[in-house]
């Protein structure tokens, strides 16, 4: 019978190593799938029971915090949001049941203090028991509610402003808000609010025709790839016959052979429409790309609410191969689509030295005790164009704001530059479905020659053109910022 | 060279500190009173398992040194579990340890000779089978979650099943002794199959007919898995036929099959095992919630005291029967994969053990009742563990030495006593000048 026993015995080891297998698939290799699913409460039940770190504005005003309800076993943390609706973009919130978005969702982690697993083991053995990190943002409080306020005052749109050197946002305002706070109430109410969409963020989700903002792309393409120098001409007739449709100056006004100063001053659609043509689609989807179109902006919010910009074919973002009108590309019509945040992009590129640096909310995180444990450090993400083109580019946008357009943008003894959008949106059903109403825009920065911040206001609905409504916010907005350092 | 008691005692040094240690731990989450109760604790744990060993240096001098020490730590790692869970059922479980170690103490006493066993196995049969069907019998039984697995008599509440399963054991291995030549040389091979004969087939019948019984009017298809498993086990090493444990696991499958289509418990049971998410509020809740708290220990766990029970702020359970059923569950949770491991390889390590004293013996009985005790043991821990990590359908057995329950405790505590008997006999005779010490290995 021995020879049976042990047999016996094999088979039972066999039993127990299936047992320590399914034991490791669900504690380990299955783990975080099963922490995703929608029956498991228990991720959400743990984070409640710990104290999660505040955020604050770049002042140390508090934006969110927790506070306890309860005692001993039963206490649980909930969010708390001063500021109400000020922040509701791009702080979100964060709740056990209604779930979480935005920044709050993206630094998730460092807000419950989650560290590796051998650090926990550290803390238990010293019986410390969980406790989230603070994270200071580098929003600025005065130019975000300069901002929400101006957007509130003229309609739906949203204004994101950049500090060009570090990529750090001062500010990201998106019209309609919402109050944080209210979420565990009105969640529903405000996911099925589809004509204001509080809860969508404009900033980074609201695709807009960029209208003529985007000839500073068009014009960095063109020095960048010498198909123009600053003095070079181009004949700008009144009208242009492009793809069988016209395509018309303001007026049909007849420039003649003009450079890219008095272009980009006057905002002539013939020149730039001719300069895409010449571009072709490689050099002009190269620039585009290098500022951050066809690519998920790299910013710290999460990936499914941040859009890419770009020429929108049907399946998502068209490429240099596919068949586009460059004329009308290249004053920013056609397909094309750019959220607010990617045109701030842009203008903080050319303020940069031709340097993008990849824009970030966060700045530092501080741990319970105080000390600052991580620093944002600045990195750059493209050169879209040389110094040299920047230089040259900023001087024809310079034009814009002290003789042309944008002239509402002027911020006196300071020189800014900028460039001012208009596209026409008739029979968009957001706006009520009216033939007269247009996406207003004002991209730019200041001061010229030592750019602090740059940035992109833009406004939908509006009967207005952008050096009229995105300006003014431009300037307000502008100066909040340069006063308040 | 040590002796075998001495080894044990050394052994046991080791539990009493890890038990002190998970107690330290327990209270130092708890935070409110770090004093020096865990050594107190610690200190009577080692008291009451230094009184046993004595006991057993006096009784069993050649038993098996490893598998009181074995046992011991399951004990304490359970008892810091519960105490974990519920401090007052802690204290419970305490008493039935000790309880335990009365009734090993007194089956040690009364049957050093168990042989004697043997001629009372159809008493003891029919006491295994009354022992299943008491839970059915009106005024004494009791219904838990739609299965009927207790009996209470006045004050005392236990679960037969638990006692049921060594008279079974005892009964086949006193059966298999006598009629396992019969079995093997009076086989016929019919259609290439090689079949038991007829006429001893009686009571395999029987025994396929108890577990389908305990399936259809007990509805426990854990003990009905249990005990089916270890009467394969026991024949095949008894007969050598493979055949014949094939023939069992397709009368069981085809009985299971039936029943479950027809029994609504069963079928739930299966139905919950196969797409728990089907239901997750409802009858999906414990496995999925045992499967959550799983995903959420990790490799290290969450640390003793850390893990969530009941909803906080509520009284309502996170994780169901936390102290039974699914106590492996929050052990994962817990003390991670490395603790849960741990905890299997000492399963492990006791049926090593309880199967090198069914080598070791020289009878056919002792050799039969070892195996049969070692493999019903090995194979309630496998339903269990199998159920909460959902290899089997979920049932309500306990985790044996380790879940809160003092008729698994007892009856545990009864079956250590009796491999321990048959280890004490067994290696003094290998020890004997001439005998098989040499050819066998020393332990």
């Amino acid at each position: 019978m021995n020879r049976q026993i042990v047999k016996l015995f094999g088979f039972i080891v066999v039993l127990f190593a299936v047992l320590v297998g399914f034991t490791s698939y669900w504690a380990v290799f299955d783990a975080e799938a099963l922490k995703e699913q929608e029956a498991n409460k228990r991720p959400l039940l743990e984070q409640q029971q710990i104290r999660r770190g505040r955020i604050l504005a770049a002042d140390g005003t508090v934006i969110a915090k927790s506070v306890a309800k309860g005692q001993g076993d039963a206490r649980r943390f909930v969010r708390r949001y001063p500021e109400g609706s000020l922040y509701g973009h791009p702080i979100g919130y964060s709740f056990v049941r209604e779930g979480d978005s935005e920044f709050e969702q993206f630094h998730n982690d460092q807000l419950v203090g989650e560290e590796s697993e051998f650090s926990s083991i550290l803390d238990e053995l010293r019986g410390g028991t969980q406790e989230g990190n603070d994270i200071v943002t580098s929003i600025d409080p005065v130019a975000q509610r300069t901002a929400l306020e101006d957007l509130e005052a003229e309609g739906f749109g949203a204004v994101v402003a950049i500090e060009p050197s570090t990529g750090a946002v001062k500010v990201m305002a998106s019209n309609k808000s919402f109050d944080p706070n209210r979420v565990p109430l009105e969640l529903k109410q405000l996911n099925r609010n589809v004509i204001e969409t509080p809860l969508l963020n404009r900033a980074t989700q609201g695709l807009y025709p960029p209208g003529s903002t985007f000839k500073v792309v068009t014009a960095a393409a063109g020095l960048e790839s010498d198909v123009i120098g600053p003095e070079t001409t181009i004949d700008a007739p009144g009208t242009l016959e492009v793809e069988g449709q016209p395509l018309n100056n303001d007026f049909s006004e007849d420039f003649g052979p003009i450079a890219l100063d008095t272009a980009l001053t006057n905002s002539v659609n013939t020149w730039f429409g001719q300069l895409g043509q010449q571009l072709g689609n490689d050099e002009l989807f190269e620039t585009m790309e290098k500022f951050g179109f066809n690519s998920t902006p790299p910013i710290d919010l999460p990936d499914d609410q941040v859009y890419e910009s770009g020429v929108y074919g049907e399946d998502g973002p068209l490429t240099a191969r596919d068949p586009v009108d460059l004329a009308r590309v290249a004053i920013g019509q056609e397909r094309l689509l750019a959220t607010p945040l990617q045109m701030a992009m842009v203008a903080s590129a050319v303020a940069n030295g031709g340097k993008l640096m990849k824009p970030q909310i966060w700045q530092r995180v501080v741990d319970p005790d105080g000390r600052v444990t991580d620093r944002l450090d600045p990195s750059e993400y493209s050169q879209p164009i040389s110094a040299e083109s920047a230089a040259e580019l900023t001087t024809a946008m310079e034009g814009v704001v002290s003789e042309g357009t944008g002239t509402n943008a002027a911020i006196s003894g300071v020189a800014v530059a900028g460039k001012t959008g208009t596209a026409e949106t008739p029979s968009n059903r957001a706006c009520g479905g009216g033939l007269d109403e247009n996406q207003a825009w004002f991209i730019g920065f200041a001061p010229a020659d030592d750019p602090r911040i740059a940035i992109a206001a833009t406004v939908e609905c509006t009967t207005a053109f952008g050096g009229d409504v995105a300006a003014p916010i431009f300037r307000n907005v502008a100066e909040a910022i340069l006063n308040g350092e | 060279m040590i002796s075998a008691r001495n080894r044990e005692l050394t052994a046991l040094v080791p539990v009493a500190v890890l038990l002190t240690a998970g107690f330290a731990a327990v209270f130092a989450q708890e935070d409110t009173r770090l004093d020096n109760l865990s050594l107190i604790y610690g200190a009577y744990f080692l008291a009451v398992c230094v009184a046993a060993h004595i006991y057993l240096r006096i009784r069993l001098p050649n038993a098996d040194p490893y598998l009181f020490p074995l046992v011991a730590l399951l004990t304490a790692f359970g008892l810091v579990m519960i105490y974990r869970i519920d401090d007052s059922l802690a204290r419970d479980q305490a008493n039935w340890f000790v309880l335990g170690l009365v009734l090993f103490a007194l089956t040690i006493q009364f049957l050093r000779d168990y042989e004697v066993l043997e001629r009372y196995r159809y008493t003891i049969a029919a006491t295994g089978l009354l022992l299943l069907l008491a839970p059915r019998l009106p005024g004494i039984g009791q219904q838990v979650n739609g299965a009927y697995l207790g009996v209470k008599v006045g004050p005392l509440a236990f679960q037969p099943a638990e006692f049921s399963k060594i008279c079974i054991v005892v009964f086949l291995a006193s059966y298999l002794r006598e009629h396992r030549e019969v079995l093997i040389v009076s086989a016929r091979r019919v259609l290439g199959v090689t079949l038991p004969p007829l006429k001893h087939f009686g009571p395999m019948l029987v025994v396929w007919g108890a577990s389908m019984f305990m399936l259809v009017f007990i509805r426990d298809l854990g003990s009905s898995l249990m005990f089916f498993a270890a009467f394969l086990a026991l024949l095949y090493v008894a007969t050598g036929r493979f055949s014949f444990v094939v023939i069992g696991m397709v009368m069981f499958t085809a009985g299971a099959w039936f029943f479950a289509s027809t029994v609504p418990h069963v079928h739930d049971r299966i139905e919950i095992w196969l797409d728990p998410y089907a239901n997750p509020t409802g009858s999906g809740y414990q496995i999925l919630q045992s499967i959550f708290a799983q995903a959420d220990g990790g490799l290290f766990g969450k640390g003793f005291g850390q893990g969530l029970i009941t909803i906080p702020g509520t009284d309502n359970a996170l994780l169901p029967a936390a102290q039974t059923d699914t106590i492996y569950s929050l052990i994962v949770n817990e003390v991670g994969l490395f603790g849960a491991c741990a905890v299997v390889l000492i399963y492990m390590l006791i049926a090593a053990r309880g199967f090198k004293i069914a080598l070791l013996a020289s009878d056919g009985f002792s050799k039969l009742l070892a195996t049969g005790l070692t493999a019903v043991f090995a194979i309630q821990a496998f339903v269990i563990i199998g159920g909460v990590t959902r290899v089997i359908p979920l049932t309500g057995v306990t985790l044996p030495f380790i879940s809160y329950g003092g008729s698994s405790i007892v009856a545990n505590f009864v079956l250590l006593a009796l491999l321990l008997l048959i280890s004490d006999r067994a290696r003094r005779e290998a020890m004997e000048p001439g005998g098989r010490a040499r050819s066998l290995g020393e332990t």
